[in-house]
């Protein structure tokens, strides 16, 4: 038998109702995605990727159907989302920013102090833990954002663009870090991007979305080996076809949203 | 031609230009008031304004010291700063917690703010009258004046610093499962404080504004007892002495908010 999928959702459909008329965001999603594995979501802007995010974030409700995020331990919380840019809280500190989810929780102080200061090693801004995140570049306010899911340590990891505002050598630096971190943890990450480059290198499936009504059109497995670095991903030529396929499709659903 | 191979040397010369510029605005800004005292000054003296009606600084300034030695001035300073800053707590206390209230929640900020806009044209100093029959003419009602005119500002400001907080900050707390207490002091009190401090700054002129005439109508000391008697009795150094000690407190109480706002608001 199979094990239990980490996030079952069923025929999850989501209207959003305006004066006489209503749009459909999402369409009978139905979804597993396996304990440990890291799904990307990609697919044009506004088929609804971000509010299927919102809803499993809690943050929105469905109109119809159901998910289930399976539990390991009764404290653990059930997801923590790392946020587009400006996600991070401007008027705490780094090092409180990181702390905040174990703090909220009530977790004790040396549990929060510990967790707080492996993550800031990890993410290389231990140095800057009593900085306001003005002083920070956008790269590293991400990687406070990044730091503070994982110190919360939940049950999956819901990242919404989390590098859509960075330059390429940064966001390249960051899905690196990334990899290494959520390697060592083993959890479960659904991550919403726009970049075909950045789904192929992170991800074990990548998910393709239709716009209008959003639904799941496709499903790539992407079984290269880890650690990965981009250049392998670049010079695969299996990747190289998997990239056409997925640019092909995006640029199908593009023109298909604008007539 | 200027000496281009030494690129360190044109940095130099360009920072030191900059430094002169900015040295040449502090001067001009320290020197703005100095000149006009002694325009005053010697306009008054040449007599080519009324002396009587505009005495020269100088005299103002040896009345202001016998009003210093005699005690008098003391006298109505102290008692205009506890009035002022009485009624100040009294109305910036209720202000921010009725304003975070009406942010926060919906229902009773769209059940309190027509009552606001209702009463906020109204100087409170019209209500001076009525504040007199209720509170008699002793301290209370000065302060409750004052409290009056600061408040509106601050509740206004208090639930528009809440309103305005991004709602990606909202999404954070909601998702990293902020309880009531933690949004409050976590979240809302910090997101609003800015705005907040912004309609502190304006109650805190407000308050000087008040406190004058209320002490102008019912009262029998502090500084606009001393301007408005001194008017009266055509005594016009002395009266030019509370002009300027509320111009002077004016400026101390905002440099010390703009203290508070930078040790408050360290992050922006």
């Amino acid at each position: 038998m199979r094990p239990k999928p980490k996030i079952s959702i069923r025929e999850l459909k989501k209207v959003f109702y305006k004066k006489q008329h209503s749009v459909t965001a999402l369409e009978n999603i139905s979804l597993d995605i396996a304990e440990g594995e890291f799904v990307c979501l990609v697919g044009p802007s506004g088929c609804g990727k971000t509010t299927l995010l919102r809803i499993l974030a809690g943050l929105e409700n469905q109109s119809s159907g159901e998910f289930k995020i399976e539990r390991s331990e009764k404290d653990r919380p059930n997801q923590s989302m790392v946020f587009q840019e400006r996600g991070i809280l401007p008027w705490l500190t780094v090092e409180e920013n990181v702390a905040f989810g174990l703090k909220m929780r009530h977790q004790p102080k040396s549990h929060v102090k510990e967790r707080t200061n492996y993550f800031l090693n990890k993410v290389g801004l231990a140095k800057f833990a009593n900085m306001y995140p003005k002083e920070l570049s956008g790269g590293m306010k991400q990687r406070v954002s990044i730091a503070r899911a994982f110190a919360n340590d939940p049950e999956i990891l819901l990242m919404d663009e989390p590098f859509g505002a960075l330059d390429e050598q940064n966001r390249y630096i960051l899905q690196e870090e990334l990899l290494s971190i959520w390697s060592e943890t083993k959890k479960t990450v659904l991550f919403i991007t726009h970049s075909i480059d950045e789904a192929l290198y992170l991800s074990d499936r990548v998910l393709l979305m239709s716009a209008q009504p959003g639904k799941i059109i496709e499903e790539i497995k992407i079984d290269l080996p880890r650690p990965r670095k981009l250049e392998d991903i670049r010079s695969n030529p299996e990747m190289a076809s998997k990239f056409l396929d997925i640019w092909r499709h995006l640029q199908v659903e593009v023109q298909g949203s604008r007539l | 031609m200027k000496d281009i191979k030494n690129p360190m040397e044109t940095e130099k010369q360009e920072w030191r230009k900059q430094q002169t510029q900015q040295r040449l605005k502090t001067w001009l800004t320290i020197f703005s008031p100095i000149s006009l005292l002694l325009i005053w000054q010697f306009l008054s003296q040449s007599g080519l304004i009324d002396a009587r009606f505009f005495p020269p600084p100088t005299a103002i300034i040896s009345t202001f010291i016998e009003l210093l030695t005699s005690g008098e001035l003391f006298h109505h300073i102290s008692i205009s700063l506890v009035r002022i800053f009485a009624g100040f707590l009294l109305g910036v206390i209720p202000g921010i917690i009725l304003g975070l209230c009406m942010g926060l929640y919906a229902p009773i900020r769209h059940f309190i703010s027509p009552i606001i806009m209702a009463l906020m044209p109204i100087p409170t100093l019209a209500l001076l009258p009525i504040i007199l029959i209720i509170f008699g003419i002793g301290e209370v009602s000065k302060v409750v004046t004052i409290a009056g005119s600061v408040f509106f500002p601050v509740v206004i400001n208090t639930a528009a610093g809440v309103i305005s907080i991004d709602s990606i900050y909202l999404d954070v707390a909601k998702n990293y499962e902020a309880g009531r207490k933690d949004f409050f002091l976590k979240i809302a009190l910090p997101g609003s404080l800015p705005v907040m401090m912004e309609g502190i700054q304006m109650g805190q002129a407000i308050a000087l504004l008040t406190i004058v005439a209320a002490e102008m109508m019912g009262a029998r000391s502090g500084i606009g007892y001393l301007i408005w008697t001194s008017y009266s009795a055509f005594l016009l150094k002395e009266m030019f002495v509370g002009l300027i000690l509320i111009s002077f407190f004016g400026y101390i109480f905002s440099l010390l908010l703009r203290w508070l706002q930078r040790k408050l608001i360290p992050w922006r």
